[in-house]
């Protein structure tokens, strides 16, 4: 996809094996942010394992919820502790020894606060990994030493991709069962590049660890002495999530609110009292600000900015507020409020990737509901323009229909025009979801790309 | 201008909730009392003024409260001025025949779920807002903000719908429910730096004070209002404790503390290696899958 991120992709492989990183705490001390991670991957990979061995070695484990892991993990052959109990809550999970749902995790250290969402690696459980990983911005995707890249490391890892998921964390695990061998992690690396230079990642980084025994996980391993690059935990602590790094231009953040609901408190010293309440979805709104609404295409200008009755003069994403306009417009639940001089794509035909999710099959001429921001319209497939295939990520075009876990790029025509960016460009504003009319469950995620030709 | 973490929980939460206005027909907000609860009311405020809340708040009462507790729900309910419904579990009982569970560690809190269940069927509520966050256990911890139930409430952990960036679905079938988790992301200790940046008010209970105690099993249990009945081997005391969660009577133990301002409850929490409901909560350690069992038959 970018030449930019393939050559990061294999220049981070040459700097993890030749030299040291240099890495910066500066921006991190300044204020503590939030960084939201997903683990990925082929079933028993050990991703349950990584993140309760992160959170041990950390230090992030309570008395009691070790305790009651380890009386879990008597009942097993062994007697070890299994580490994956800490986010494998389920009963059947326990049974089976798989993860079946996306676990959240809250943890912290001195330097930066995490969430932590533990996918499931079966395919079968794909959706819920879809699910997790959208709000993420890196995601651990984990590696077997002694299997390599699997089919599922390539599904993972493309979904992340069209997710817009900017930082990728290689996790080349089960470095014991290889003998801690250089000769594997720099053979899987130079593999994964190759995989790599056709997705969208910002960057890649590549660890070789063990999550059982805690090698490169929070510690440093001795076991291998040749790895001079960061542990897990370091790189985590470290890397450059700083959205406004890449400036808060007016392309880049678009002001985008969606309207969520009308306040009309309708007494009588409120009489007039008229404000949308909703989400900054992206960028900044100021008093005074020309305005547009979308979908009639209506203008006014910002009167004033709430939040509970407290007046601001601007407020930025990812703001809840109240918004009251200068002049009487017909509006209500579902349109989006732009600032005029920056107007998303509109249109009644678009192009999207698709995450299918569902077992019943997508065709084209099937209806359904299609939220964006706020909206909801019917829709219906117009085409299947391709479908990509997870292990090649080469596109198929001619595809009939679409099973459960299928990813393409397909056109829809919406009954009421929809209002959005494409999702490569602002993931806040660009995702829209498929909702099938009888069952109403979501069976699609979609990253919309633009109107269709 | 530059958020803080807790800026973005607040908008998330207020996000959900107004998500919650503008997609249901009859929702509702689940008040316990308990410091999540009075949290989510602070939220409701903050998404909703100058209107009215566009739900009525709804308390399943077990009969086995905190006094201090419903007195301060009381007061709040009529200092904001929106409407409170009051259903109890004694009621239930008494209509449903139900059987009470009796001996040493007996707890209505099981029974909360017919009542609840009842409610929701009373009053056709579409989506009930809760206080619970996925830190305090490990089948919350799995748990989606929109947590469609059947029509008898129950949770089906193996077939939860995709829930993707901040895109809700909440349609459903009619009898069915959705359990709504605005502070999903919120850790305890999330909770109580809100409660102090916000300056809430929380019931007195919740800091440092004498009472009467029994200690059973290792646990300090209340003595308040006779419903623990002490039995001869139990020991009786006079502790200066607090409550870290407030909940049923019969299944909620008091910490011994000295912390009688927020200040220094945060300096207990940040500094206690023992977890929320492990502390406090009796009913989670019955079983390995207590929670999960409790949410397949329709609790929080
Ligand atoms: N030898 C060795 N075994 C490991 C390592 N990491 C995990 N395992 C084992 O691999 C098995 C699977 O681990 P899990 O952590 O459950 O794997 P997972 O990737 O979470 O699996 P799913 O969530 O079901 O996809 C368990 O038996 C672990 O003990 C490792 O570094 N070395
Ligand atoms: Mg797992």
């Amino acid at each position: 996809m970018s030449e930019r991120a393939n050559d990061r992709a294999a220049g981070a492989v040459k700097s993890v094996l030749r030299q040291p990183l240099i890495r910066s705490f500066t921006l991190s001390l300044i204020k503590m942010d939030l960084l939201r991670f997903i683990t990925a991957g082929s079933v028993d990979d050990g991703k349950s394992t990584l993140i309760g061995r992160l959170l041990y070695d950390s230090k992030s484990i309570l008395a009691d919820q070790l305790e009651a892991i380890e009386r879990a993990s008597k009942s097993r052959d062994d007697g070890e502790i299994d580490l994956a109990l800490l986010t494998d809550g389920l009963r059947s999970e326990r049974e089976q020894g798989i993860t079946i749902d996306v676990a959240y995790r809250y943890f912290q250290t001195p330097k930066r606060k995490f969430i932590i969402v533990d996918a499931p690696g079966h395919i079968q459980y794909t959706r819920n990994m879809v699910t997790g990983a959208s709000n993420c911005q890196l995601a651990v995707v984990l590696v077997d030493a002694r299997h390599g890249v699997a089919e599922q490391t390539r599904r993972h890892s493309l979904i992340a991709s069209l997710l817009g998921i900017p930082h990728i964390v290689v996790a080349v695990n089960k470095m014991d069962l290889v003998d801690y061998s250089q000769d594997v992690f720099s053979n899987i690396c130079i593999h994964y590049a190759e995989l790599a230079k056709k997705l969208n990642a910002h960057q890649v980084t590549y660890i070789p660890m063990s999550a059982l025994n805690g090698d490169n996980v929070v510690d440093r391993s001795t076991t291998m002495p040749w790895y001079e690059g960061p542990t897990l935990l370091e790189h985590l602590e470290t890397v450059g999530i700083d959205d406004d790094a890449e400036g808060k231009t007016e392309e880049r953040h678009p002001a985008r609110f969606p309207v969520q609901y009308v306040i009309r408190p309708q007494t009588a010293e409120l009489h007039d009292y008229r404000g949308y309440a909703g989400k900054i979805t992206s960028g900044l709104f100021r008093k005074g600000d020309a305005i547009t609404v979308l979908p009639s295409g209506e203008t006014s200008t910002i009167n004033a900015i709430e939040i509970a009755e407290e007046h601001l003069d601007e407020a930025i994403s990812p703001m809840s507020v109240v918004l009251h306009l200068a002049t009487d417009v017909d509006i209500s639940r579902g349109d989006l409020i732009v600032r005029s001089n920056s107007q998303p794509v509109s249109t009644q035909t678009v192009d999207a990737m698709l995450c299918w999710m569902d077992t019943k099959e997508f065709k084209v001429g099937n209806k359904y509901v299609l939220q964006v921001g706020t909206a909801r319209t019917r829709c219906s497939v117009r085409e299947i323009t391709y479908q990509l295939n997870v292990n090649t990520y080469e596109e198929t075009e001619d595809v009939e229909s679409l099973k459960l876990n299928d990813l393409a790029k397909v056109v829809l025509r919406t009954a009421q025009p929809i209002s959005f960016d494409p999702y490569q460009k602002n993931r806040a504003t660009g995702g829209a979801i498929l909702i099938d009319e009888t069952s109403n469950v979501t069976v699609g995620a979609l990253m919309l790309v633009g109107e269709a030709g | 201008m530059k958020l803080d973490y807790l800026d973005q929980l607040e908008s998330e939460a207020i996000h959900i909730m107004r998500e919650v206005a503008g997609q249901f027909e009859r929702p509702a907000l689940l008040f316990s009392g308990g410091k999540d609860s009075i949290t989510l009311v602070h939220l409701a405020l903050k998404a909703f003024r100058p209107g009215k809340f566009p739900f009525p708040l709804v308390h399943i009462d077990t009969g086995h409260n905190f006094q201090e507790a419903l007195d301060f729900r009381d007061d709040l309910a009529e200092r904001i001025g929106e409407k409170l419904i009051v259903r109890y579990v004694e009621d239930t009982i008494r209509e449903k025949k139900l059987k009470e569970p009796t001996g040493r560690n007996a707890t209505r809190n099981g029974l909360q779920t017919f009542t609840l269940l009842d409610a929701i069927e009373e009053f056709e509520f579409d989506a009930c807002i809760g206080g619970a966050r996925r830190d305090e256990e490990k089948a919350r911890a799995k748990e989606r903000v929109f947590s469609v139930r059947d029509e008898f409430g129950s949770w089906d952990p193996k077939r939860q719908r995709p829930e993707l960036w901040n895109l809700y679905n909440g349609r459903i079938h009619k009898g069915e429910n959705v359990r709504v988790f605005p502070i999903s992301n919120w850790t305890e200790l999330d909770v109580w730096n809100y409660i102090r940046r916000e300056k809430i008010a929380l019931p007195s209970i919740y800091f440092a004070h004498e009472r009467e105690l029994l200690i059973r099993d290792g646990k300090l249990m209340a003595t308040a209002g006779g419903v623990i009945k002490p039995e001869p081997d139990d020991q009786l005391v006079t502790r200066r404790v607090r409550f870290r969660t407030v909940g049923d009577i019969s299944c909620t133990a008091a910490s011994e503390s000295q912390a009688d301002t927020l200040d220094a409850v945060i300096d207990e929490i940040q500094a206690t290696r023992i977890s929320e409901r492990g502390e406090t909560r009796m009913d989670d350690q019955l079983s390995e899958a207590a929670m999960e069992d409790r949410k397949k038959g329709g609790y929080f």
